[in-house]
């Protein structure tokens, strides 16, 4: 019963802001309803036992990717308001393709069903409450059997970081900055000048 | 109605895709919503292969859905930086803009 409740509350919430994400104005406020499907989609999460994923939802999308975009819509100076002309004109092509893909998706969850000899290929077993959590489950898998694709994984990471500062670095021009070089190879002679001024005159 | 089964999840990452799609329709001018769109998108697929895991007591899929948060987090910081020199180079980031290639 509570867990019915939880699951519409957080299935309603989720899906509330997934619609104000795509249709709101502003898009600082895109990114902050954003933020709360999210939550809600960490709450699914644990609701169904993945516990791991949803504090993982949390850290990296709440904490990094959500607050990414809320930098960039900040730091670019967009007139968001020109870019929603055409948003009534793209309305009826785009509500009739969501309909029919959503009609479609809707039609297969209703009438899928799974193959009996299914359960013979379960490889590892999620872990009853209680025997082992399920961080430690998935940690155990993740650093046995897919230790190739974590490995994987973390590449993909490291491509992404040195990309990101490779597209974004720049050489600034006209900033200060100290060249110890030329600083050391300064001779008196070339600095200093004496001047001899006449009196009632300037240099 | 009580009992929340696979369907129940299934259907809910099936409305979360189709508002992503929508978005992309939707916001056809915008690439930091159509953006957050695909983000969208990528959250339905990780609900479905969570929903199945728990169902079906696999691990697997939560397994997957940890390398599908990974490169969806690469993708999003990596398609912010191109969307940051654009801006820096053209003033603007109009979808109808970026068309210097004739793609």
């Amino acid at each position: 019963m509570i867990q019915a409740l939880a699951f519409y509350m957080f299935a309603f919430v989720t899906v509330a802001s997934g619609v104000l994400v795509i249709s709101l104005k502003n898009p600082v406020h895109s990114v902050l309803f954003l933020i709360l499907a999210f939550f809600n989609a960490a709450g699914l999460f644990i609701l169904l036992g993945a516990e791991f994923l949803a504090m993982i939802l949390v850290v990296v999308y709440v904490g990094a990717v959500a607050v990414l975009f809320m930098f960039v819509v900040m730091m670019l100076d967009i007139n968001f308001v020109k870019m929603r002309q055409g948003f009534l004109q793209y309305l009826p092509i785009g509500g009739v393709i969501g309909l029919v893909l959503l009609a479609e998706l809707l039609v297969i969850v209703g009438g899928w069903q799974l193959s009996p000899e299914l359960a013979g290929h379960v490889v590892a077993n999620t872990p009853a409450i209680g025997v082992t959590t399920n961080t430690h489950a998935l940690g155990q898998l993740i650093y046995t059997h897919y230790i190739y694709l974590f490995e994987a994984a973390g590449m993909i990471l490291l491509l992404a970081m040195i990309g990101a500062i490779l597209l974004t670095h720049r050489k600034r021009t006209g900033s200060k900055k100290q060249i110890i070089r030329d600083q050391l190879a300064r001779r008196a002679e070339e600095s200093v000048k004496l001047q001899k001024v006449e009196t009632g005159k300037g240099i | 109605m009580l009992t929340i089964g696979l369907g129940h999840y299934l259907s809910v990452a099936a409305i979360l895709f189709t508002l992503g799609i929508f978005g992309i329709f939707l916001n056809r001018k915008n690439v930091i919503v159509i953006l957050m769109s695909i983000e969208l998108m990528l959250l339905a697929v990780n609900i479905n292969l969570v929903a199945f895991s728990s169902y079906q007591n696999n691990l697997i899929g939560q397994v997957f859905a940890v390398f599908i948060l990974t490169v969806a987090a690469a993708e999003a910081a990596i398609g912010l930086a191109i969307l940051v020199v654009y801006f820096r180079n053209r003033g603007s980031i109009a979808v109808e803009d970026i068309n210097m290639m004739k793609g």
